[in-house]
């Protein structure tokens, strides 16, 4: 990637964001058990190595909902393939080092070693075959590149179908939730070859590493910290050109962009396409991390609450997405962690584990009425910028397209 | 002779009134009394033969008082002799012997010891003839109830003997009902056992297209096939001729061949691995080094190498496998030997599963129409929110909970289930026609230019009303129970029937329809409400007040979700997630449809019903699977119908 002159000046908020991930990711490194004071305990380090994966989601969701106003409620279903994906090498070479630890005797035939490790891993779905799907789980360079391919090709096939036939508005982010749904009732079967509900397990054992979960936590955070940066260089680069002016066109008035000679759905199809391999990487680098998938993450209220996070954080900047996935999920594990002290009323005890969900429903209503900018608005009164009023009846077309009153400030 | 000798003490103790004292009156008075009966054939009793025995049962089983219980007892080896006296009692094992219950009387008879008592032990055929004499007793009783226990017992478990008895007595028969069900099972009996192949044939014609599911157990025994290997060509009543490679694979056949030993048995992977194992020396096997055997290939050559070596047994080759099952033929042979028979059999099923198949259809019609009410129902108040008003109501499905809690309340309040029901659809109503208005005038008014904020807005009321339901009222699922009255189905026959709470359910679906129709069509409301969402400044201009109508027309919708959520909560869990499971159905249910049409809204819940239902009869076990394909047919159809099934055309449609 080239960086045309003028990239950063145009993206100010670029060197902050990485100096600022830069000093938290050595900030965590230096307090964690494996390098440092030990201050940051293991699973919490797993956290935030998690919460930078929910980061660059919000990315991927700033980029299709904030700048191009496609509100996709399937990017989780993205999320979830990546994890699906990466999981299956996971578990298949750690199930097969497993299983040539426990032959003896004659060395095995590749067969034997297949048959052993699919009784091993689909024992609790009740079959003892290898699915198809499943032939290339035993090479890690097949799985990354299906970590890509699998979600990209679904999102392009699907993008395709539904920006052809001119979905747009509501309706297409019904037809995306429909998508989401489809697809996790389908992973909840046994017959799909994913394990139905159980799941893929034990994913955060890295077959072939020898270290310990304090040093793994500690590498996975720097992963998923550089792959945030890169993401957020991605970003930041697709939006500044002119490419990102016609995403904002296609989100203020899609006809008039069109009309412009733009190929509205090919712009569309790309940063779909895109988004949703932001998305499946984010979900590769989440769930070694989290340890356990299953088809229950994919539901369709998760991409729903990632379109709360963006919201939250504040639509159409890059920074107010992170900032809205990172407050509300840590926000959510500080008050769902049972660790937030209860308010007592009186009369009645507020436990946070019962009435957190609530509170986030609430204000959820609420940055919806009041505050659309979310969070990142805050920057904004920090510079002192604010919108113009836009009331009064619109002027005549001589004066533009000022409002009555925008005209008098 | 002992037991000769014996007959006149037997004849002594003897309660029959008309038998004498004297063993000479004994042989010359008719024998009616079971005691005289069992003492003149006491020694054809002890011993009995199949050929010979006929008779004396007959005249047991026309013995009355005590006769079917001792015939029951004989066949199940429950009578014994006494040594001493030479006389049979029905007998019990105690502790050290047997105790003795006097046959005729059914008096205690004492106990005796172990080696006082011969049991009798009668051999399968005598059993089978007093079976049938026991049937031919319990048939003629002059008691209906007991008839019918015999006829119930010969349905469950009828055998070719009972045949005779069950026709003998069909003439002297006088209930109705009772002679026609004998008659049937009569036909039944006939086209299993019958010798006469040509009745049993007129028998299977008879039954050709009953449904019942009796005529399907009778007939499916005699078209079971079992699946041989023979040497020549197939013997017996052939049902299918297999050839290997078609209708059998290679892999089936041999195995076959194996099971009826005529070809031994292949070398499964675990047995030529464990006989590579056994015979593992110096880290050799067979001459091959261990660390080569890590190929099939190498592996069967170590073990050909043990083979000449003599160590271990010869195994079936491929090559011979193939040889022996291109050697001999396979087919499914009827268990039943006349072809006639199982052809005719062959046939009568194939027309009962014809009719079989039609009615399934219907059943399966009555289904998808139950689904489609209740997909109706949940969807009606959102194609009001959002097919006319265009709000996308998220917390849609927390009304339909919200009802249907409503429900639950009511009758813990009211303990009678029919009136709590009658009160709980109003209250249900008003209920949530209220949080319907206040959600619109606090949040969804000011939302009304940004749609995809409603939705993300409405979202957030709805996980924290979801959150508060679970609060109040826990996680697990409370009971919303139905009346009585509603309990139950209606069965048309085997195949078709419907559950009384779906046809309420369809019932409710229909006045709904009926309700919103009245309202839109014919009262000032519903002219209000189609003018403010064609063009709400122009209905202003005309006197209307459309934030009035916006709040009503709100209400209205989320109070008929009230109302479906207590129909719903009848026959599904009431949890705090009830609504959530229907959101995504409804909405697609209007998608689908095409927004801002009723009928439209009708016609998606028909397809979304129909088509669901479809899939799960295509995959019965699997209803997940059912959604799944499902929901991947209503994304292709949106591509060839963007706006629904009925869309609105012109300056209606809004764009």
């Amino acid at each position: 990637m080239e960086l045309k002159p003028g990239f950063l000046s145009k993206n100010p908020s670029v060197l902050v964001f990485l100096l600022v991930l830069a000093l938290f990711t050595l900030g965590v490194t230096l307090m964690s058990e494996a390098y440092g004071s030990g201050a940051i305990s293991t699973s919490f380090v797993k956290t935030l190595g998690k919460t930078l994966c929910l980061c660059l989601i919000a990315i991927a969701m700033d980029l299709i909902w904030g700048y191009t106003g496609i509100l996709s409620l399937g990017h989780f279903a993205f999320f979830g393939l990546g994890g699906y994906m990466i999981g299956m090498w996971l578990m298949y070479a750690r199930t097969r080092d497993i299983v040539l630890g426990s032959l003896t005797g004659l060395p095995p035939t590749p067969q034997e070693i297949n048959d052993a490790v699919a009784t091993q891993i689909f024992g609790v779905v009740g079959t003892s075959e290898l699915p198809a799907i499943w032939s290339f789980a035993g090479s890690l360079p097949a799985q990354l590149a299906l970590v890509v391919l699998v979600p990209g090709l679904l999102a392009l096939i699907f993008g395709w179908l539904a920006f052809r036939s001119r979905v747009t508005g509501v309706y297409l982010s019904i037809l995306t939730q429909a998508m989401t749904l489809a697809l996790s009732l389908y992973l909840f079967q046994n017959e799909s070859g994913l394990r139905g509900n159980n799941g893929l397990s034990g994913l955060q054992n890295i077959p072939g590493l020898t270290a310990d979960q304090d040093h793994l936590s500690v590498w996975f955070l720097w992963g998923s910290a550089a792959a945030l940066a890169l993401g957020y260089l991605l970003a930041a680069f697709v939006t500044s050109g002119k490419f990102g002016s016609v995403m904002r066109g296609i989100r203020d008035d899609e006809a008039r962009v069109r009309f412009l000679g733009y190929s509205v759905e090919t712009y569309k199809l790309f940063i779909f396409t895109l988004t949703a391999v932001i998305a499946a990487i984010a979900g590769a680098l989440y769930y070694p991390q989290a340890g356990i998938i299953n088809p229950g993450e994919m539901a369709p209220i998760a991409s729903i609450y990632l379109a709360v996070w963006v919201a939250i954080g504040g639509r159409g900047r890059l920074y107010g997405a992170v900032v809205g996935a990172a407050f509300v999920s840590l926000v959510s594990t500080w008050f769902t962690g049972g660790r937030a002290p209860d308010l007592n009323l009186g009369f009645y005890t507020v436990k946070w584990v019962d009435w957190w969900q609530v509170l986030l429903g609430l204000s959820f209503v609420l940055v919806t009425l009041f505050a659309p900018k979310g969070l990142a608005g805050l920057v904004d009164m920090v510079q002192g910028l604010r919108p113009p009023k836009r009331g009064g009846a619109p002027l005549g077309p001589d004066d533009g397209s000022l409002q009555e009153r925008e005209a008098n400030e | 002779m002992a037991v000769c000798l014996a007959l006149p003490a037997f004849a002594q103790d003897s309660v029959a009134p008309t038998v004498d004292n004297s063993p000479e009156a004994a042989q010359v008075l008719p024998e009616t009394g079971l005691a005289a009966i069992l003492g003149k054939h006491a020694e054809a009793i002890a011993k009995p033969s199949r050929r010979t025995i006929g008779p004396v049962i007959e005249e047991i089983g026309a013995a009355g008082e005590g006769a079917p219980e001792f015939l029951e007892a004989w066949a199940d080896k429950r009578v014994g002799q006494r040594a001493s006296d030479g006389r049979f009692f029905l007998i019990e094992k105690v502790a050290d012997g047997y105790r003795l219950t006097d046959p005729a009387t059914g008096a205690d008879a004492g106990t005796a010891a172990k080696s006082d008592i011969s049991e009798l032990r009668p051999n399968s055929g005598v059993r089978g003839v007093i079976a049938s004499a026991l049937v031919a007793s319990q048939l003629n009783d002059p008691d209906p109830a007991r008839r019918q226990t015999a006829l119930d017992s010969l349905a469950r478990d009828g055998a070719a003997e009972h045949l005779e008895p069950l026709r003998a007595s069909i003439e002297a028969e006088s209930d109705p009902a009772l002679r026609e069900r004998k008659e049937r099972l009569e036909g039944l009996l006939t086209l299993r056992f019958d010798a006469d192949p040509a009745a049993r044939i007129a028998a299977i014609e008879r039954f050709s297209g009953d449904l019942g599911l009796d005529v399907r157990a009778a007939l499916n025994p005699i078209v079971t096939t079992t699946r041989r290997a023979f040497a020549g060509s197939p013997e017996g009543n052939v049902a299918a001729v297999l050839r290997p490679g078609r209708q059998i694979t290679a892999e089936e056949a041999y195995t076959l061949l194996v099971a009826q030993d005529l070809a031994p048995a292949r070398l499964t992977r675990a047995d030529l691995r464990a006989a590579l194992q056994a015979n593992l020396q110096d880290g050799q096997v067979g001459g091959y080094a261990l660390e080569e055997l890590d190929t099939p290939a190498a592996r069967d050559a170590a073990y050909t190498a043990l083979e000449q070596a003599g160590i271990v047994p010869a195994a079936a080759t491929d090559d011979e496998v193939t040889a022996l099952v291109a050697e001999h033929s396979f087919a499914d042979i009827y268990t039943e030997p006349n072809a006639d028979v199982t052809s005719a059999a062959r046939r009568a099923l194939d027309a009962i599963e014809t009719k079989v198949g039609v009615m399934q259809a219907a059943d399966l019609g009555l289904d998808a129409l139950s689904l489609a009410s209740i997909y109706f129902l949940a969807a009606i108040g959102l194609a009001i929110t959002f097919g006319v008003m265009g709000v996308i109501n998220m917390a849609h499905g927390e009304f339909i909970t919200m009802g249907a809690y409503t429900g639950y309340v009511v009758q813990l309040l009211i303990p009678d289930y029919t009136v709590s029901i009658l009160v709980a659809l109003p209250l249900a109503f008003a209920i949530t026609f209220a949080a319907g208005v206040t959600m619109e005038r606090l949040v969804i008014r000011f939302l009304y230019k940004r749609p995809l904020e409603t939705l993300l807005a409405t979202f957030g009321i709805s996980i924290a009303l979801q959150q508060i339901f679970k609060n109040i009222f826990g996680t697990q699922a409370r009971p919303l129970t139905s009346p009585a009255w509603l309990d139950g189905a209606w069965v048309l026959n085997d195949v078709v029937s419907i559950s009384y709470i779906r046809i309420a359910i369809f019932v409710l679906a229909l006045i709904f329809l009926g309700v919103f129709l009245f309202i839109m069509k014919r009262t000032r409301l519903g002219l209000e409400v189609r003018a403010v969402t064609q063009n709400p400044s122009m209905a202003a201009s005309m006197g209307i007040n459309p934030d009035r109508i916006n709040m009503l027309t709100f209400g209205l919708g989320s109070g008929i979700a009230g109302v479906a959520g207590v129909a719903i909560g009848l026959f599904a869990k009431v949890t705090s997630e009830l609504g959530s499971d229907y959101i995504v159905q409804s909405f697609m249910t209007v998608v689908v449809g095409g927004v801002g049409n009723i009928w439209g809204t009708l016609a998606g819940a028909g397809l979304i019903g129909t088509l669901q239902k479809g899939i799960e009869w295509l995959n019965p076990s699997n209803t997940l699977a059912a959604q799944t394909y499902m929901i991947l047919f209503i994304i292709a159809f949106i591509q060839f119908r963007p706006r629904g099934i009925i869309a609105l055309k012109g300056r209606a449609a809004g764009d």
